[in-house]
């Protein structure tokens, strides 16, 4: 049996899979916070997802790393881009995927890829918060709501109320005044959604949207985000509970790919 | 006879008493809070103390700021772009180019010798080159907002910060306080970001001397000195730099009251 690993240091988590090469399926999945030493926290959820696996360090034939935090890793053999992991983790989650949208913590990207996994355009806004799940992460703090309950609250908004600040920052102070003006919690997370997802569809609109569409990253587990995408869309969105490991999921896939081959060349 | 002049900002509001020869006899400052209402009152109440003056003495008040129209016992309002070139000229009467760095927004402003606007851009749009994103640095660091400038000066060498959304920023200062770089450095790399898109700004509506500072970033003197060091330039800088929105708002209410007097035509008479 062969074993690789895909670990995505993201900047606000990071997350190790474990997949067995053989069958073809991930055996453990670890997430938890990245903090300030990247390194460490790759090696926190990789030592985690062995134990969970009940594997060494040395089962694991190849290991590739992905993220932002993808070079601080000493144990990695191949570091990978995201815009590819995250493509390849998307398709091997739903296959007819033919744009995916990736939401990170700072990130926001759009990619089109070909039935074969290789990126044929791409779009990223990393220059700012205004389209990541900051946006979302400072508005739930302002609120003082637990992220985990945004999308479930957010979903209950009867009169979404907009939301006109694109900074994250300015936005705290106007949530927490449609708050002293008696608006609803509901309505103004949901509003929050709604100026997070019109900024995310321009982008995506650049690299010019086919079916089907994988949304990726933490923010896929956002019910209320993923509604307000697909309103603007007016198309459903493949959303796995595998979503936030996709691109841990693509760096496994790639491993396996590179372990294969090292196996083809050494039988040769 | 006594005017007033109310600044009602995002993050403080501001008061201003002038008596009947234009000088200032009382000030006012506090948090704007949530209750803005509250605010301009407390701030007007601080200054009349400090003038030892009755609220009936006070014979026009005027409103300016984000929450000017919310002053209850304001006569009227002026925006504070004005007010703030009409301040600015009152304490430095050379004044052709007011920078005015507030809680959520930065604006340049260009003057004439009588302190009318020009011309004017701002940024309000992103917190960037705002006093927030000093806020936010403070934070990150465990700083109150009054020890940054001197901690910054205590610098050698000044970070390189490449970020420019706030909220990227904070995830960069801890990431670079992990790595063990000095809070003075990153402090100065700081305060170099923000004085570089202040300065873009002001380039705009053209840099021409003297230039004044006001708003509350006015006293943190590792941003005066990190925009000074960028232009090349020295800037005009008071102790009453933070009031000089409520300030141009006291003037034109003076010039308002002033003006009632001599056409005879005063409140209640």
């Amino acid at each position: 049996m062969a074993f690789t690993a895909g670990i995505d240091i993201g900047t606000r988590m990071t997350k190790t899979l474990i997949y067995n090469t053989d069958s073809k399926e991930i055996v453990a999945a670890v997430i938890d916070l990245t903090g300030h030493n990247l390194g460490a926290a790759a090696q926190r959820t990789f030592d985690a997802a062995l134990a969970k696996a009940g594997l060494k360090a040395a089962d694991i034939g190849y290991v590739a790393t992905t993220g932002y935090g993808r070079y601080q890793v000493e144990f990695r053999n191949i570091q990978i881009t995201e815009i590819s992991c995250h493509s390849k983790g998307a398709l091997k989650l739903f296959p007819k995927t033919q744009s995916v949208l990736d939401v990170g913590a700072q990130n926001s990207r759009a990619m089109r890829v070909a039935p074969n996994g290789r990126v044929t355009s791409f779009r990223m806004n990393e220059k700012c918060a205004s389209g990541a799940g900051r946006f979302i992460e400072r508005v739930a703090g302002a609120l003082e709501i637990e992220l985990d309950q945004f999308g479930p609250m957010s979903l209950k908004a009867a009169n979404p109320q907009e939301i006109s600040s694109v900074c994250a920052v300015l936005a705290e102070s106007e949530v927490i005044n449609h708050v002293t003006e008696g608006q609803e919690i509901e309505d103004i997370l949901m509003g929050a959604n709604n100026a997070v997802s019109d900024r995310i569809v321009a982008l995506l609109r650049q690299v010019k949207v086919e079916p089907e569409v994988t949304l990726t990253g933490g923010v896929a587990k956002n019910a209320g985000m993923v509604k307000a995408l697909e309103n603007r869309l007016e198309l459903s969105l493949n959303v796995s509970e595998l979503s936030e490991y996709a691109g841990a999921l693509g760096a496994c896939v790639f491993a396996s790919e590179r372990l294969a081959k090292m196996g083809q060349r050494v039988a040769a | 006879m006594y005017v007033a002049g109310v600044d009602v900002g995002s993050t403080q509001t501001k008061a201003v008493i002038l008596d009947g020869d234009k000088k200032i006899v009382g000030r006012g400052l506090t948090h704007t809070g949530a209750n803005v209402i509250a605010a301009a009152q407390r701030a007007f109440d601080e200054a009349r103390q400090e003038a030892g003056v009755q609220q009936d003495e006070v014979t026009y008040t005027i409103g300016t700021g984000y929450g000017r129209y919310k002053v209850p016992f304001g006569d009227t309002q002026v925006t504070e772009i004005s007010c703030h070139a009409r301040g600015a000229c009152y304490l430095f009467p050379a004044t052709r180019t007011v920078l005015d760095i507030g809680g959520q927004d930065t604006k340049g402003i260009r003057t004439n010798e009588l302190g009318e606007v020009v011309d004017f851009v701002m940024n309000d749009k992103c917190a960037a080159g705002t006093g927030r994103f000093l806020a936010a640095a403070a934070e990150v660091m465990g700083l109150t907002l009054d020890q940054l400038g001197e901690t910054s000066l205590r610098s050698q060498k000044a970070l390189r910060i490449t970020n420019v959304c706030t909220v990227f920023v904070e995830t960069e200062i801890m990431a670079q306080l992990a790595r063990g770089r000095s809070v003075e450095d990153i402090l100065h790399g700081v305060h170099n970001s923000i004085s570089g898109r202040s300065v873009s700004l002001l380039r705009r509506v053209g840099l021409e001397p003297e230039i004044t500072m006001t708003g509350g970033v006015a006293r943190n003197v590792g941003m005066v000195s990190a925009l000074e060091e960028r232009m090349q330039l020295k800037i005009n800088v008071s102790a009453d730099s933070h009031y000089v929105g409520a300030l141009g708002a006291s003037i034109f209410a003076w010039e308002r009251e002033f003006a009632h007097v001599a056409a005879g035509e005063r409140k209640g008479e």
